[in-house]
């Protein structure tokens, strides 16, 4: 088991440094970026240095002068003491920006999970108890529905309904109006309101995949021998599904679902830059438009250790959950 | 349902001459099965009529995607102003004064009656009221010297242009006389104050109100003055007229209390985009930002976006079909290579990258249609891994098998033992991933178009149509312009997901119903 984690973390070492390679060589060959704007600017300025040289200065300052092999080693070198520089479009450290922003987006991508987990779970295990029937074709339509809604369009929806029509909760930010006037409960509840919207969207996108997922993997438990046999022992149908099938259907939700939970931090960018909720996603967003390299780089190299992380996690997990595995 | 079942399965069993000729192929039966679920059924007959919708409406539609239609708007602007004058003017005989202060003095003695005399300096004078805010003024002597009054007095024939001829003109309006008698001559007054002759010219006019132009380089004839005090008296609030060349314009009034000012508003029609129109016969789901046919860029959008969709599954298919093949057959290193490039593809976070490159394009100004290529390419380059992974995987178990080892026997080079024994083995499954796929790839060019990130103006494509609700007055006003291309979307792409589900059912053998 040991053998098998260092195994894969090694792999997962290999891999990252090859894809943060990639984005670092993609980075660098990126015309037009944001340092020869400030430059332009900055030599604008009444008695500055030509553009040349600030370019120049620039380029030395943010070790963008170095060839690509040299300049990526550097950037690793920094990256892991933690130094990923300053941001050129937040004008902060990067991971102070991260840091301010990342939690947010945590907080939103719990809940929604939770509730993902607590809608998803239960319905696919009732379709799949239920195939055929009418129940099941209703829960497949929605699940299948909630998959294919396009984020922007749902959320769109949510707006004009609630935010419209109904005049109930506001388009979009993190905070109302007159959040500096109000109790820390208020402001409490205040955040709590802005982020229904976020975490409904969320939570309608994300819902039909683990349905379907519930689904399948409840039928093929069903159609197991072991079911038949604890129906041949004359278990009621309840004990059936809730002990002897649902148990055993644990087996894939927990690798899937531990595998998803790095994927807490990645934020939705889609969805935080629709509601303007400053999390990490929206973040990233602005300052991917904007050129922001610094920012960029950290931010897709973070995306890609969630995803090996997930991997990691998820094999781990099968490996630990079912003996099966462990030997191999 | 549990006799047909009964039925369906007693015809299974039986051995009548029909069933035995009837024997049905691998894919006539996944084809049964598949149309026997409804649900599926449904999908295919939404897809159909989304390719029906795109392509045969695009061409049947008599509009083109980005043709721009334009209406009439009439604006108002400015044209005149009319003041209804409240201040004495003064007219004086010829080599008389009355100076200011006189004229305030005299301001000050009207207050207290109709006759009076008050005093500035030296100098006394009397006055007399005459007729309506008409009033006589005379020296110590007697003479008359001027008279004040609130009309605005113009004369016109030169023959007349005296104080004596003013007097009486001022004396005939102010008392509403329709007549007005000077030496020999007898003269006719209309309502609104122009003299007229016997053979009606106009001499002169005595009026209230100040006209004034206030647009650039017109000249207000009399015709217009004359035609527009009377509309304003009659309390009208626009009158048409009809110029010397037969331009026929409309003006509207608009009263001023606080400066008590008509302010005369021309309409003047324009030609502007036909913006944000709301659905008509033209136009059944109106018109969009730029003033284009929303049902047409609709039918064309639909048209990229399913473009794009196959394009990509074609790119991303073809790549992790090769690979996933190649790597599944050889196994070993060559496996473990490719397995690796797989780990890489999957790990790069691909919508950031997207985003990235799309606004880099966007610094660039790449031409709107080989951006649309670009992004077919970079959707299809990072979309490969899981087809391949796929591949890959059913391939490890097909090659254990005993059809295997006979293409092996019978020498069949490698090539054509993945492509022609292997792969075909693969298709069910394929298939079905990549009609799931069609549908995430539809949304993820919907999503980047939204963003503005994706394809672009001129061109069409559900998403930038969609794009439109970043501005909260489309989202709260024009529901047109962007719930049909998102119900487009959504039917689209739960189609895919529909059918994807219905094939994966019907391909399953195991699935029994």
């Amino acid at each position: 088991m040991r053998k098998y984690i260092v195994k894969r973390l090694l792999i997962s070492v290999v891999i990252l440094l090859i894809v943060a390679f990639l984005i670092y060589v993609l980075m660098r060959s990126l015309p037009a970026s944001y340092l020869e704007k400030i430059a332009m600017q900055k030599s604008q300025q009444p008695g500055s240095k030509s553009y040349e040289e600030w370019l120049e200065q620039l380029a030395a300052t943010y070790d963008m002068d170095k060839g690509l092999i040299p300049g990526f080693f550097g950037w690793c070198s920094k990256a892991i003491r933690g130094q990923f520089g300053d941001s050129w479009f937040w004008t902060v450290p990067v991971t102070q920006k991260f840091s301010e922003s990342v939690w947010l987006s945590f907080i939103m991508g719990g809940i929604a999970f939770i509730l993902e987990i607590l809608i998803a779970i239960p319905l696919g295990v009732l379709s799949a108890t239920k195939q055929y029937s009418k129940t099941d074709y209703a829960i497949t339509i929605v699940a299948l529905t909630c998959y294919s809604f396009p984020t922007f369009f749902f959320a769109s929806l949510l707006k004009l309904v609630f935010c419209v029509k109904l005049r109930w909760l506001d388009l979009g930010g993190l905070i109302g109006r007159n959040y500096e006037q109000m109790s820390s409960a208020g402001q409490f509840f205040d955040k709590a309101v802005h982020l229904i919207l976020p975490v409904t969207t969320l939570v309608v996108v994300s819902i039909g995949s683990l349905m379907r997922y519930t689904r399948t993997n409840m039928l093929e438990v069903l159609n197991a021998d072991y079911i038949r046999t604890a129906r041949a022992k004359g278990l009621s149908e309840k004990k059936v599904i809730n002990h002897h099938a649902f148990r055993n259907t644990l087996i894939p939700l927990v690798t899937i679902l531990g595998g998803s939970l790095p994927g807490l931090f990645a934020g939705a960018l889609i969805t935080e830059t629709l509601f303007s909720i400053p999390g990490i996603g929206f973040v990233s967003y602005q300052s991917m438009v904007q050129g922001d390299i610094p920012f960029s780089m950290f931010y897709l190299v973070f995306m890609s250790v969630l995803t090996l992380l997930g991997n990691l996690i998820s094999d781990i997990l099968y490996a630990v959950v079912d003996p099966r595995v462990r030997i191999a | 349902m549990s006799d047909e079942i009964k039925n369906e399965q007693n015809d299974n069993y039986s051995l009548n001459d029909d069933r035995r000729v009837k024997t049905l192929s691998p894919g006539a039966l996944v084809a049964r099965r598949f149309f026997r679920n409804r649900v599926a059924v449904t999908g295919l007959v939404i897809l159909a009529f989304m390719f029906i919708f795109s392509f045969v409406g695009g061409a049947v539609t008599p509009y083109t995607q980005d043709q721009l239609f334009y209406r009439n708007d009439s604006q108002k602007k400015q044209y005149a102003a009319v003041k209804e004058n409240t201040e004495f003017r003064y007219e004086l005989a010829d080599g008389e004064d009355f100076p200011t202060m006189a004229q305030a003095k005299f301001i000050l003695a009207r207050k207290k009656g109709d006759k009076g005399e008050f005093e500035t300096g030296d100098a006394k004078y009397l006055f007399e009221k005459q007729g309506e805010e008409f009033y006589a003024i005379y020296n110590s002597s007697n003479k008359l010297i001027a008279f004040g009054s609130y009309d605005l007095i113009e004369v016109k024939n030169k023959d007349y242009n005296n104080f004596e001829f003013k007097y009486e003109l001022v004396k005939a309006v102010s008392n509403k006389q329709d007549e007005l008698k000077y030496k020999k001559d007898k003269f006719s007054i209309s309502e609104d104050g122009i003299v007229t002759d016997s053979s009606s010219n106009i001499i002169a006019s005595a009026s209230r109100y100040i006209i004034r132009a206030l647009a650039n380089d017109i000249i207000l004839g009399d015709d217009y003055k004359e035609q527009l005090l009377a509309a304003i008296e009659s309390g009208s609030e626009d009158f048409t007229f009809v110029n010397a060349d037969g331009d026929e314009a409309v003006y509207s009034f608009k009263y001023d209390a606080a400066t008590q000012t008509w302010e005369i508003m021309e309409s003047v029609d324009t030609r502007v985009f036909d913006t944000y129109s709301f659905p008509t016969k033209k136009h059944p789901l109106g018109t969009d930002r730029n003033g284009m046919d929303m049902l047409t860029r609709l039918m064309y959008g639909g048209r990229v976006s399913l473009y794009i969709g196959f394009i990509v599954v074609f790119i991303e298919s073809l790549i992790g079909v090769v690979l996933g093949g190649v790597s599944g057959y050889f196994g070993g290193w060559i496996d473990n290579l490719i397995m690796r490039i797989v780990d890489v593809f999957y790990c790069i976070p691909s919508m950031p990258l997207i985003i990235i490159l799309g606004s880099v394009m966007d610094t660039m100004h790449v031409d709107p249609q080989i951006r649309m290529i670009y992004l077919m390419l970079i959707l299809g380059f990072l979309g490969w891994p899981g087809i391949a992974r796929l591949v890959r995987g059913q391939i490890l178990s097909l090659r254990e098998q005993e059809f295997m080892t006979a293409t092996e026997a019978t020498g069949i080079r490698a090539s054509r033992r993945i492509f022609r024994h292997l792969i075909p083995n693969v298709i069910p499954q394929l298939i079905v991933t990549m009609t799931m796929n069609l549908g995430n790839t539809i949304i993820t060019e919907a999503t980047l178009s939204f963003l503005g990130l994706g394809v672009k103006f001129p061109f069409a494509s559900w998403g930038n149509i969609i794009n439109d609700v970043n501005d909260t007055y489309v989202l709260t006003n024009y529901w047109f312009i962007w719930i049909p291309a998102g119900v487009c979307l959504l039917a689209t792409v739960l189609a895919f997901n529909l059918v994807g589900d219905g094939l994966r059912d019907a391909f399953d053998p195991k699935m029994k119903r």
